[in-house]
Formats: C-alpha cells, structure tokens, sequence
C-alpha cells in the first residue's frame, strides 16, 4: 500500500516536472480584432498548434479597429481586420490571408447579364422598384436579404449600401440555402449570398464585391510568427480556407 | 414485505419527476425576464410594444408589426384549421364507419409528426411560389403562413374536438331522436353545444401552436417587420424575430430579443390561461 503510495508521488513529480520543461518550450502569441475573420483564423490556428506542439495560439475577438490597435500597439502579435485599412491607419505590415466573395444573384432565366455598383445600391435601396429601370423585363423587383446582425448583411451594407438602409419591405430570409432556395424560384428576385455558395440553380450578377481577410503586424514578423503566417500560404492552410467559403489569395 | 419497502422509493421518484417538470418551467421563466426585463426597463414596455420600427442595428426596436403578424397569423390559421378540424371531428365522432375510421384517422394524426421544417420546406418550394403566380408580389404572405398553419394545428383541433363529442352522453342524442329530430338537427342543436367547452379548448390549444411555431414560418411568411396590409403581405412573428436573429445578436439587440420573449410567454400565458378557464367551466356545467 505504502509503495503504491510512492509510485503515485514519484510519477507525479516526473510527470510535473515534464510538464515544466514543455512548459519552457512553448512560444505564447496572441491573434485579436475582427469577429468575421475570428471563426477562420481558429480553426487554422487549432490545425497549426495540432502540428507544432511547441506553439500556442490565443485568438480573440474585438472587430477590425480593436485589431488594428492591437497590432499598431502590439497588445497582440498579430491584428485582423476584414475591411481595407483606413488611409489614417496605414504603415502597418499587412498580409491578406483571404478574401470574402459576395455574389448579387437572380433568377437563371433573369434576361439582365450585368448591374453596376449603383444600379445594385440604388435596387437594395428601394430606389429603383422596377426590373425595366435596369433594362430588364417590366416588373416589380422582389430584393431578398439576409437577417440584421448577419455578417453577409453586414458587408453586404458596407461595400454596396455605404450605410444606407436596406428597402424596408425586402424579403429576409435567415440562411444562405433559404435566399438561394427563393431566388431559385422568383424570376424577379434578386439577392446576395456568399460567393462560395453560387451554383447553377441561379445566375450570379456580379461576384466581384469583396472584402480582403487582413492579418496586421507593427513590422515585418520574424521567428514563430513568421513561420505561422508562412504556413497560411500552405496548400494546407489553403484547403481549409476554401472548405470555409472563402476565397484565398494566389 | 418486499414491495412496502418499494413503495415510499417509487412515490419519491414520481415526485422527483414532478418537481423537475415545474423546477423547468419556473427555471425558464426566471432566465427569460432576467434577461428580458432590464431592456423592457430602460426602453419602455409601451415604446418596445408600440414601435414600429425594428432595426436593431440602427439602435431602434419596436415590436408592433411583430406582434400583429403573429396575432393575424395565429387567427388565419385558425380560419382554416377550425372549420376543417371540427368538420374532421364530426365525420369521424358521428359518420364514418369503423373501417374508414381506421384508416384515415391515423393519417390525420400523422400530421402532427411531421416536423415543422419539413411543412416550411414544401411551403417554400411550393405554396409560396404557387400564390406568386396566381397573385403576384412575392408570395410570402400573411395566406402561405396561414394555409400552412392551419394544416399544422389540424390534428390538434381534430383529435381534442373529437374526444369532446365523443364525450356526449348516449342519452342525450337518444333523447333528441326520440322528438324526432334529424340526424344533422342532433348534431348541431345538441351534440355541438354539448362538447362546446371541449371544441372551444381544442381551438385554444391550436391557437398556442400556431402562435408557438417558428420554423416553418419563418420560410414562408417573408419576415418582414412592416405591418401587414393585406393577405398577401409578408410578415414577421414574434417567433420568427427571435428565432432570425439570435445567432449574431450581441449586447443590446440580445436583450431586445429576450424582451421579445418576454412578451410572446405573456401571450402564451394568457392563452393557455383561457384554455384551463373554458376547461374548468365545462367540467362545472
């Protein structure tokens, strides 16, 4: 009893002991700031720590401008931002990890191949109502969006709307598959979901709406953190980007 | 010998089981308001209720198109699924023979298994297409949530009407064919009246689902939070408010949407306190 008693201790003190020493080894560094590019970065970064048992990785949230800071500061070793860097905000070292497709879709027999910038805006706007002030076939326009709070809203209102309001009798429906679903079914609809989403079931207008997926350091990386980031270029790291819907820089 | 020492365990199970059922209940209602009732405080429960303009994002939540897309909803649905509820339970309580009974009884009742999403999902990819062609707009409107509704909460008016006329003694209909009155002059001059606390119940009851639904109702009524004009306007319910944007709802917007809660369990509530009422009253007469 008394030598199973010992045993315990003495594989306890080993076994703290071996801990201490990894403990020793470990390089600690801390990812913060947009709550879009947060759900990616985790996964990449659960993926790299899986490889490198010396690593660790701490991401938190916060928003683009918390990430800016905290890079600019260095309260964190890496910044993320999903929106270009404000001229007032430049001089960091930046490094796109991917970018975030939004597709304008219509129905496959909708006979418009192509709308502006302005003609989209001024549709999700309410202030164009009819399918032939586009040069579409005389109609009504039903505008399908994504539910308040949804990141696709959200950008969707930043790159396009530039903080005007979404036409109040627009159709919302709460998922990606739910506005395909509905626009795959209204010849006059017209709506926007996640460029990685698109198939044949509707017609995409314009898929060049995007934002750029920003990683942010005071000055150029070196040592783990340049590693890290290096990894990210990986076709590795790249087939988890393109499993999220994202599409990632060549 | 044996089961006297059973028998205080099983009664302290069966209580245990008891409690845990309310201790839920009570437990749900203690976290909604807590989260809900700070929010009603600062903003204003009359403001909350009577705004009508639900942007959250922009800082403004008012509830009142909600609140009347799911009242409008919740009395369409019962339109459609009182008539055909009450007129099912009639055939099968007073008409059908045994064999068709049977048969088709069961397959009334399987309705209610059929999941919600599921009557969302042919709503979406058939109803709501179908009234864009007969009427134009959109089709998603206060009449696809109706129609849909009204075929959900069917087996609930079905089956609890049935019991209630079921539940009609003999004598009474005995008595009213004995006068002389036809088989229809009994059912609607007496059988009805009789089991009219039961039918009432059952409409309560199917009230409470409509007004409880979300899923397949946030696929097919456009949710909108405007108010609804006509039949064909699209709406948003209470349910579906929560339900839509809890995923990302974060600070304020969360609380705004647990005040929504708040409200909906007050609905609920004095629903289900109307039906125990209609309940008690018919067990008195």
């Amino acid at each position: 009893m008394r030598n199973f008693g010992l045993t315990c201790l003495a594989l306890v003190i080993i076994l703290g002991f071996g801990f201490l020493i990894a403990e020793a080894k470990v390089t600690t560094f801390t990812i913060a700031g947009s709550t879009s590019v947060q759900p990616i970065i985790e996964m990449l970064a659960q993926e790299y720590m899986a490889q490198h048992s010396q690593i660790r990785i701490n991401v938190q949230g916060g928003g683009s401008s918390a990430g800016v800071k905290a890079a600019a500061t260095g309260t964190a070793e890496i910044g993320m931002a999903s929106r270009q860097l404000h001229p007032e905000e430049k001089g960091l070292w930046e490094f796109t990890l991917a970018y975030d497709g939004i597709a304008v879709i219509v129905h496959p027999t909708n006979p418009i191949t192509n709308l502006t910038t302005e003609q989209i805006h001024d549709i999700f706007s309410g202030a164009i109502t009819d399918w032939s002030q586009v040069g579409g076939k005389p109609g009504p326009i039903n505008v399908i969006t994504r539910e308040e709070g949804s990141g696709t809203r959200a950008a969707f209102e930043e790159l396009v709307l530039k903080k005007k309001p979404i036409v109040a009798k627009a159709i919302v429906q709460g998922s990606t598959g739910a506005v395909k679903a509905t626009i795959a079914h209204d010849p006059s609809s017209i709506g926007y979901i996640s460029l990685a989403a698109a198939d044949q079931t509707i017609k995409i207008l314009k898929d060049d709406i995007k934002r750029p997926f920003l990683l942010l350091c005071t000055a150029r990386p070196t040592g783990a953190v340049a590693n890290f980031i290096e990894w990210l270029r990986t076709s590795e790291a790249m087939d988890i980007i393109t499993a999220e819907g994202l599409v990632p820089v060549k | 010998m044996k089961l006297k020492k059973v028998e205080p365990w099983i009664r302290t199970l069966l209580f245990l089981a008891a409690v845990f059922s309310i201790l839920a209940v009570v437990l749900i209602i203690v976290f909604v308001f807590k989260e809900g009732l700070p929010f009603l405080r600062k903003w204003g429960l009359t403001t909350f209720i009577f705004g009508e303009n639900w942007s959250p994002t922009r800082g403004n939540f008012g509830i009142f198109p909600m609140l009347l897309g799911s009242i409008y909803l919740t009395l369409g649905a019962i339109l459609i699924g009182l008539p055909l509820g009450v007129g099912c339970a009639i055939f099968f309580a007073e008409f059908a023979p045994a064999k068709i009974t049977s048969w088709v009884r069961p397959a009334v009742e399987v309705l209610a298994a059929i999941p919600s999403v599921i009557y969302g999902f042919l709503g979406l990819l058939v109803l709501v297409p179908w009234l864009r062609q007969l009427y134009g707009g959109t089709g998603f409107s206060l009449l696809a949530g109706s129609l849909v509704l009204g075929i959900m909460i069917l087996p609930t008016v079905m089956t609890v009407s049935e019991d209630a006329i079921r539940a009609v003694p003999l004598s009474y209909k005995e008595g009213s064919l004995a006068l002389g009155a036809t088989r229809w002059q009994t059912i609607s001059k007496i059988t009805l009246p009789a089991a009219q606390s039961g039918i009432v119940a059952s409409v309560v009851l199917g009230m409470g689902r409509a007004l409880g639904e979300t899923m397949a109702v946030i696929m097919i009524t456009g949710n909108v939070a405007q108010v609804p004009t006509s039949l064909l306007s699209p709406l948003r319910t209470l349910t579906g408010n929560i339900a839509l944007e809890m995923g990302y709802a974060a600070g304020q917007h969360q609380q705004a949407l647990f005040a929504t809660g708040v409200i909906l369990f007050i609905l609920i509530f004095v629903l289900t306190s109307l039906a125990n009422l209609v309940r008690w009253k018919g067990a008195t007469h």
